[in-house]
């Protein structure tokens, strides 16, 4: 049943959204395709490379293992919305100024991944814990160092080491 | 804190007024990229675009009988269905040959497969769709009958006379063979104290881009001109290829590549389904796009390192190394790759060895052979991780047979940082290398003495630690020795134009390109530094065919030492221009101008004198003002190729300290060293982080990623949940030192810096896994990827077949 249609009312990024989609449709493609958000990237279609993660009701998620469907009534959050907000700016600015992102295809899921780390985990936050929680989001450029370098100075500056 | 801690405390001798040479400036385009608005071409959209999908030979090498498309075309959204042969009315095939390298050998590859398919996921069939959903649905309803042939896997028996040939008309499997034999090789084993011989296995691996390979290509039979939206490295290569198997003049081919999400080498080669996509957009007169998903992925972005090296080092009492033998067998696929072929990486690997050594005994026979896998072709750092780790891994194993301490014995052997210029037996020519200051830094570096003390500690509690090594020599700079000399239209020359505009700000055009490794902040620091500006005043623009100059791209470490000089050349010819204009307006002798931190200003006192607003105000409106017959020229274009040297040669070494727990055969990154010499530095930490990002993706290839191919050539862990990559949990930190030989070639100095964590990371793990196994008794471990599996049966604990 390939083209069963829905429609589905959401917000995403703050914004109203009423779509109908195919119930077949990822959140990832309904965001790239249809809303036209391509932040969210597309790296293996199967939840292990992170590089589609998005926040959906304030919790990270893997946009290519979630329906569009499954978001009816959901509040979704993009990288679009969190740097328009300001949410996640001195985690964007560390990684600008450490180059902890070279092609940049991993950074936004990175970037939402490390600010549900510095949101969420107890105190204190050490590299290897920061390594760990990092660990489902891959990045083949910077070989992960620069990137914990980031966070990690977004952990003290938010006093939270 | 760390993020000031690339920043070195002197500049270069490159210094000038507000000099950014030697400097960390931040990357003019983090600022998108970090906040999801980067523009990848799997981001691009045209009006009336079609979705392109392919069919894919489920069979390594079956003939296809009929395809049946009446399904597929009365599918919902369905644009075309296109066999290969109807492509083929639109785009000729091609061969991946090069003359320099004699005898390679290989067979018309099409677009899309015609009448047989070659491996595992070569396409034999397009839909286009107005979604990418339908068009996969209408490649289901495909009714596509093969007959299934025999198949070539095993590269061992590829040129056995039983084993089917697979291109007839070639008459064997054999691609390329390269023999060499320096000095005397017989005489020096015969006479050395110890000869220790060993087979060196690596699994072949690719690069796993983040961002797949996408193509989307606009047909506009208005201007007849094709658009190419393609995330490349090598635009101008590109453009070249599109109109030549198309038909077209290169002036009627636009090629555009803005955001790459990563490429190291996958995103620089003609792949089949790319070309098929722009034939179709001719065929159908409409934008057509291809994006690659991950499956897709595995079976076709091209792979490498599927070698067998037979080795043998020949060795004295006193550590002397008396000679160095290889045979390196690697199967390659069923075509050579188009248009830098297949033979490359064997080529480098019988160049390299022994590389950074005195040794002049060296003999190697390389044989590539086609076999009914996916191609293989150039993978970042091409050849050295094989030859580095065959090298490496034979004086530690020497070292080991005499009872040296594997610094010592590289100490022994490496190429006096005196004795340049010199050259290697295989012929490589060597400007000026580092390797003992290298050596003597990263002693320091890692407290070597104080690591041994710890490792002989924790053996005594059962902890077992590994200490490895692996001096390396790089491949930068390339010359049109590389490709040029054997008939590619592959350039190694490149282009910057620069031009003030009429607010006294500068752009950057420059033909090399941009995939993450920070060339446009290298090209914005050299033009600021050669002209006198803030950084924040330059524009950069690459990967544009229509608004760049002809360029090679990006590929063998060559955008800073290559582009890098062409924009530092440009940005002085743009001086001159500029302080001729200033010299008109101002009265004064040019010579006795400069400018600085954007001010025309006195040489020497820098007192100000004009602002570049008011220069370019005058220059490009009130030129009336100007002295009769004057005429200022405000745009200019420099080029530059190296012409001294075939290759501007790097050289560095790496050490990897590691933890094997020998109950359950992992192996723990604790640490690792790269001190290497890239000449002159332009942007330290875009240096650091290419040799990290190179680091990690070398340890990638000692410790898990592997392409798995069954008997039937079919590849059984192509997708990223059973292909294993390095994750943040299991990589170390990684320290990096730097020895600083600038090449004369060019008055920058730099060498290319992206491929040296590659080429040496293997090694040195590989070393330090045995280092760490070493007092066990263990098989020495020599068959890459170690896995936990492998360390076990290295050390007698599981049997050795499962």
């Amino acid at each position: 049943m390939s083209d069963d249609q829905l429609d589905i009312v959401l917000t995403v990024n703050g914004e109203p959204v009423n779509e109908r989609v195919a119930a077949r449709t990822t959140l990832v493609d309904f965001l790239r395709e249809t809303l036209q958000l391509t932040g969210s990237h597309v790296g293996c279609e199967h939840g292990v490379c992170g590089a589609c993660t998005v926040r959906v009701n304030g919790e990270i998620v893997r946009g290519c293992l979630m329906l569009a469907v499954q978001c009816d009534g959901a509040q979704v959050e993009t990288i679009e919305g969190v740097s328009d907000s300001g949410a996640v700016a001195d985690l964007q600015d560390a990684f600008v100024r450490r180059n902890a992102l070279q092609c940049g295809f991993c950074t936004p899921g990175m970037i939402l991944t490390a600010q549900e780390l510095l949101d969420t985990a107890p105190a204190p936050l050490t590299r290897d814990a920061i390594r760990e929680h990092l660990s489902g989001n891959y990045c083949r450029c910077t070989g992960y160092h620069a990137i914990v370098d980031a966070v990690e100075s977004v952990v003290q500056a938010r006093g939270r080491a | 804190m760390k993020i000031a801690a690339d920043s070195p405390p002197t500049l270069s001798a490159l210094d000038r007024p507000n000099s950014y040479i030697g400097r960390a400036v931040p990357r003019p385009n983090l600022g998108r990229l970090a906040q999801g608005r980067g523009h990848y071409v799997s981001d691009v959209m045209l009006p009336r675009m079609g979705y392109a999908v392919f069919a894919r030979s489920p069979h390594a090498h079956a003939r296809i009988i009929r395809i049946d498309t009446s399904a597929a075309k009365r599918a919902p959204g369905v644009i075309a269905v296109v066999t290969g042969a109807e492509l083929a009315t639109v785009i000729t095939p091609w061969v991946g040959v090069l003359t320099h390298l004699k005898g390679l050998k290989s067979a018309p590859q099409h677009a899309i497969a015609i009448d047989r398919a070659c491996w595992q996921g070569e396409a034999v069939c397009a839909v286009v769709a107005r979604t990418r959903a339908e068009a996969e649905d209408a490649v289901e309803l495909l009714q596509i009958d093969y007959e299934e042939l025999p198949v070539v896997v095993d590269p061992e028996t590829a040129l056995d006379p039983e084993t089917p040939v697979i291109h007839e008309s070639l008459g064997d499997n054999l691609t390329f063979e390269r023999t060499l034999d320096a000095g005397a090789v017989d005489k020096a084993f015969a006479e050395s104290d110890a000869v220790v011989e060993t087979t060196f296995l690596f699994g072949r691996h690719t690069g796993v881009t983040n961002e797949p390979r996408a193509i989307v290509a606009d047909w506009n039979p208005g201007d007849q001109r094709l658009t190419v939206y393609q995330a490349t490295q090598a635009p101008h290569m590109l453009q070249n290829l599109m109109a030549k198997h198309l038909g077209l003049a290169e002036q009627q081919v636009r090629v555009l590549t803005k955001d790459v999400g990563g490429s190291f080498g996958i995103k620089v080669h003609t792949y089949a389904d790319e070309m098929a996509t722009a034939a179709l957009s001719k065929m159908l007169k409409r934008p057509v796009k291809f994006v690659a998903d991950r499956i897709e992925s595995f079976v076709t972005d091209i792979h490498a390192r599927d070698h067998r090296v037979k080795a043998r080092i020949g060795v004295n009492n006193d550590g002397t190394i008396t000679a160095f033998e290889i045979d390196d067998l690697t199967g390659i696929g069923p075509y050579s790759v188009y248009p830098r072929t297949s033979g490359i990486e064997a080529n480098q690997v019988v160049s390299l060895v022994g590389g950074p050594y005195t040794c002049p005994n060296y003999r190697a026979r390389a044989r590539v052979v086609f076999q009914n896998k996916n191609v293989m072709c150039q993978y970042r750092a091409v050849g050295h991780p094989i030859a580095v780790a065959v090298t490496e891994g034979l004086v530690d194993l020497a070292a080991a047979k005499i009872g040296m301490d594997p610094l010592e014995i590289r100490r022994r052997n490496l190429i006096a940082d005196d004795a340049y210029p010199t050259q290697s037996p295989s012929g490589l020519k060597f400007e000026l290398l580092s390797h003992h200051a290298a050596l003597a830094q990263l002693d320091t570096l890692m407290n070597y003495a104080a690591l041994r003390a710890e490792q002989q500690e924790m053996r005594k509690r059962g902890i077992y630690r590994g200490i490895g090594f692996a001096s390396f020599i790089e491949v930068t700079n390339p010359s049109a020795a590389f490709y040029g000399v054997g008939g590619a239209r592959i350039t190694s020359m490149d282009g910057a134009t620069l031009k003030l505009d009429a607010q006294g700000n500068v752009s950057v055009h420059s033909g090399v390109s941009e995939q993450g490794q920070g060339t446009d902040a290298m090209l914005a620091q050299v033009v600021a530094s050669a002209f006198g500006i803030p950084i924040e005043r330059i524009r950069v623009v690459t990967g544009d065919t229509d608004n760049t100059p002809y360029g090679g791209g990006t590929w063998a470490s060559r955008a800073a030492g290559i582009g890098g000089e062409a924009a530092w050349q440009a940005g002085k010819a743009l001086r001159q221009n500029v302080l001729a204009v200033a010299g008109s307006i101002l009265q004064a002798k040019p010579d006795d101008l400069d400018i600085a931190n954007g001010l025309v200003v006195d040489r020497g006192t820098t007192n100000e004198r004009l602002t570049l607003e008011e220069l370019a105000r005058v220059a490009y409106f009130r030129p009336d003002t100007l002295p009769p017959g004057f005429q200022a020229e405000l745009a200019v274009t420099r080029h530059y190729v190296p012409q001294k040297w075939p290759f501007a040669f790097t050289n560095g070494i790496q050490a990897s300290y590691l933890e094997v727990d020998i109950e359950t055969g992992f192996v723990t990154l604790l640490k690792h060293w790269c001190v290497e010499d890239c000449g002159t530095i332009i942007n330290p930490q875009l240096v650091n982080e290419q040799i990290r990002g190179g680091v990690v993706q070398g340890i990638g290839a000692a410790l898990f990623e592997h392409c798995i191919y069954d008997e039937r050539g079919q590849l059984v862990n192509g997708n990223m949940a059973d292909y294993l990559v390095p994750m943040a949990g299991e990589m170390p930190d990684i320290e990096i030192g730097h020895v600083v030989s600038p090449t004369a070639d060019s008055e920058l100095g730099a060498k290319g810096a992206g491929e040296a964590g590659t080429a040496g990371a293997p090694a040195a793990v590989m070393n330090a896994i045995n280092d760490a196994l070493r007092p066990l008794g263990a098989t020495p471990l020599t068959d890459m990827p170690f896995t936990p599996g492998k360390v076990l049966r290295a050390l007698g604990r599981i049997a050795d077949t499962p």
